[in-house]
């Protein structure tokens, strides 16, 4: 039995940190191009809030994505569905939200926020069930249907809420900025940040402390054998995605808060973003998915204020350029 | 001896391909049972057939009397199959550690049983707290197999556990499998390596084209180098 000691140590696992430098790299090549260190730092407190944002809404697909190859186009649906469900908890407690009290304004907002996640959590389930299950395995099927959900989705919230632009005013205590010296960083971006990181480590926490997430980080890698384990990965599958579902409406309540209005078509813009992130992440990969929102909302930030004329292309032409360096997007969790 | 396993007339169809062709096979409780043919028989598609991977067309399989050619495979695997792919199928982004937690499935690992699995894969006690991806390939051969014996199996799947590996890890591997036979266990083995198969087989079943075209013994088998000659185009010294 000796032949099967291991005598040589193995090679220590190298930590990829490229990617990680990345975004580090990006923000300290634009300090000169910008100028201004002023300017440099709201820019870069505008990307990391709307990065924070673009993942809370991304991490979801992303596991879906990863883990049961299901192309959900109509994720956005769900970013909708919170702002909209937010709407009816903030407009009948107007007063609380422009009383000069940060706790009167969070004791509207988190319910607001918790019921969007609900019900999108339950939205979620609803299109797995009747949408997705049908057409598990079979891509054009799911694009197809999918895209189809989105329409009637955003159709409905037409009918429900009429086409107008529906005005959603930040709580008072939220407004303003924190001036340091000359520069001035947006107060509801701050909690944009902390609401995202608090996410990301939530996220991070279930999937390598708990037997939940090493099934859902296994399942990411080889489903088949999960389910040779014993496993019933659609049950699992179904709790993912309704708990991304949820995570997009807490994204939708929140863009809309910084878009402060929110109409049935919010999401379009979004979806591309999203779509984007998840692919440069590398699809299932929650690191990867935190660096790339990070990354497509500083290439939005920088190169808006840079190169105006190419913002509109900026995040394809990122996509292009981590595509041709990692093809499999910044950190390679499945074969796919 | 019952039979532990019984598969009678199955049939597979993956896509247009009409791969398993009627399918009848017996597993003896307490044996290993090795699953020889030249590549393409259709020795991997019976062995996921009867894991729920892929679904037989038709025919019945039975595990202790039970019906299983419905299940899904998690109830397969918890009516005690253990799994061990060609592939290996480790996960590779998990620690060894990880891997056999989850195959631990219901509770937490048992102690007795993992310092029994170190006693043969020391390897994996020394790489415990590695990512399972920088393994070597015989070492991840051990995980997949410790995984799938971290808790008591009925019945043991086993797809080429040597395929690709140094001589001196193979003669380790048959070693284990052979004590895992002396603890009881019912292995169905996919083998292409005549030393491994000789070592460890009771019965031998031959496929050619999606069906069984012998059965017996493993040892009249090893004996008869034109049996061997005419079942699988070459002598089985000659796989080594």
């Amino acid at each position: 039995m000796t032949e099967l000691a291991a005598t040589d140590p193995l090679p220590k696992p190298k930590r990829d940190i490229a990617p990680i430098l990345l975004p580090i790299a990006l923000a300290l090549v634009t300090i000169p191009l910008i100028g201004s260190p002023s300017t440099w730092l709201t820019l870069t407190a505008a990307s990391l809030a709307m990065g924070m944002m673009i993942f809370i809404m991304a991490s979801g697909l992303t596991l879906v994505f990863g883990l049961m190859d299901v192309l959900n186009f109509g994720h956005g649906a769900f970013i909708a569905v919170g702002a909209y469900v937010a709407t009816l908890v903030l407009a009948p407690f107007a007063a609380s939200m422009q009383a000069d009290s940060l706790w009167m304004n969070l004791a509207v907002l988190a319910p607001a926020a918790l019921l969007s996640m609900a019900v999108s959590g339950a939205l979620g389930l609803i299109v797995e069930r009747v949408l997705i299950l049908p057409v598990y395995g079979q891509h054009l099927k799911q694009i197809l249907m999918t895209t189809g959900g989105l329409i009637v989705a955003e159709q409905t919230m037409y009918a429900l809420w009429g086409p107008q632009i529906i005005p959603v005013p930040l709580p008072t205590s939220l407004r303003g900025s924190f001036i340091f010296g000359d520069v001035a960083i947006a107060k509801y971006r701050v909690l944009a940040m902390l609401i995202g990181l608090a996410v990301f480590v939530a996220i991070q926490l279930v999937l390598n402390r708990t037997k939940l997430g090493l099934l859902i980080r296994a399942g990411v890698e080889n489903r088949e054998m999960v389910e040779a384990l014993g496993y019933r990965i659609r049950r699992l599958f179904l709790g993912v995605f309704m708990t991304g579902s949820a995570l997009a409406g807490l994204g939708g309540v929140m863009w809309a808060l910084y878009r402060e209005q929110v109409h049935a078509s919010m999401s379009d813009e979004l979806t591309v973003l999203i779509f984007v992130v998840v692919i440069i992440g590398g699809l299932g990969s929650i690191g990867g998915c935190f660096i790339g929102a990070i990354l497509v909302a500083m290439v939005a930030n920088y190169g808006g204020f840079l190169v105006p004329k190419l913002a509109l292309v900026s995040n394809i032409l990122l996509m292009v350029a981590i595509l041709m360096w990692r093809p499999r997007g910044l950190y390679a969790v499945t074969s796919r | 001896m019952s039979d532990l396993l019984k598969l009678s007339g199955v049939h597979t169809h993956i896509g247009r391909y009409h791969i398993l062709q009627g399918i009848d096979l017996a597993v003896a409780q307490g044996q290993v049972t090795m699953l020889l043919g030249r590549n393409g028989a259709g020795k991997t598609t019976t062995l996921r057939t009867i894991m729920g991977l892929w679904q037989a067309s038709s025919g019945e399989i039975s595990l202790a009397s039970e019906r299983i050619e419905s299940r899904a495979t998690p109830d397969i695997a918890r009516r005690g199959v253990g799994y061990v792919p060609e592939s290996m199928a480790v996960f590779s982004d998990l620690t060894v550690k990880e891997n056999l937690v989850l195959a631990a499935r219901d509770g937490p690992l048992d102690d007795t049983q993992l310092e029994w699995i170190f006693g043969f894969f020391p390897a994996l006690r020394r790489f415990w707290l590695s990512r399972a991806g920088s393994l070597s390939g015989g070492q991840k051969q051990m995980l997949s197999i410790a995984r799938a014996i971290i808790e008591p199996r009925k019945l043991l799947l086993i797809d080429e556990p040597t395929k690709g590996l140094a001589p001196a890890i193979i003669v380790a591997l048959i070693e284990c499998l052979k004590e895992i036979k002396r603890k009881g266990a019912t292995i169905l083995l996919v083998e292409q390596n005549f030393f491994a198969a000789r070592e460890l087989g009771d019965k031998v079943l031959v496929m050619d084209n999606g069906t069984i075209v012998h059965r017996g013994e493993m040892a009249a088998l090893a004996a008869d180098v034109p049996l061997q000659e005419r079942l699988l185009g070459l002598s089985l010294e000659a796989h080594q």
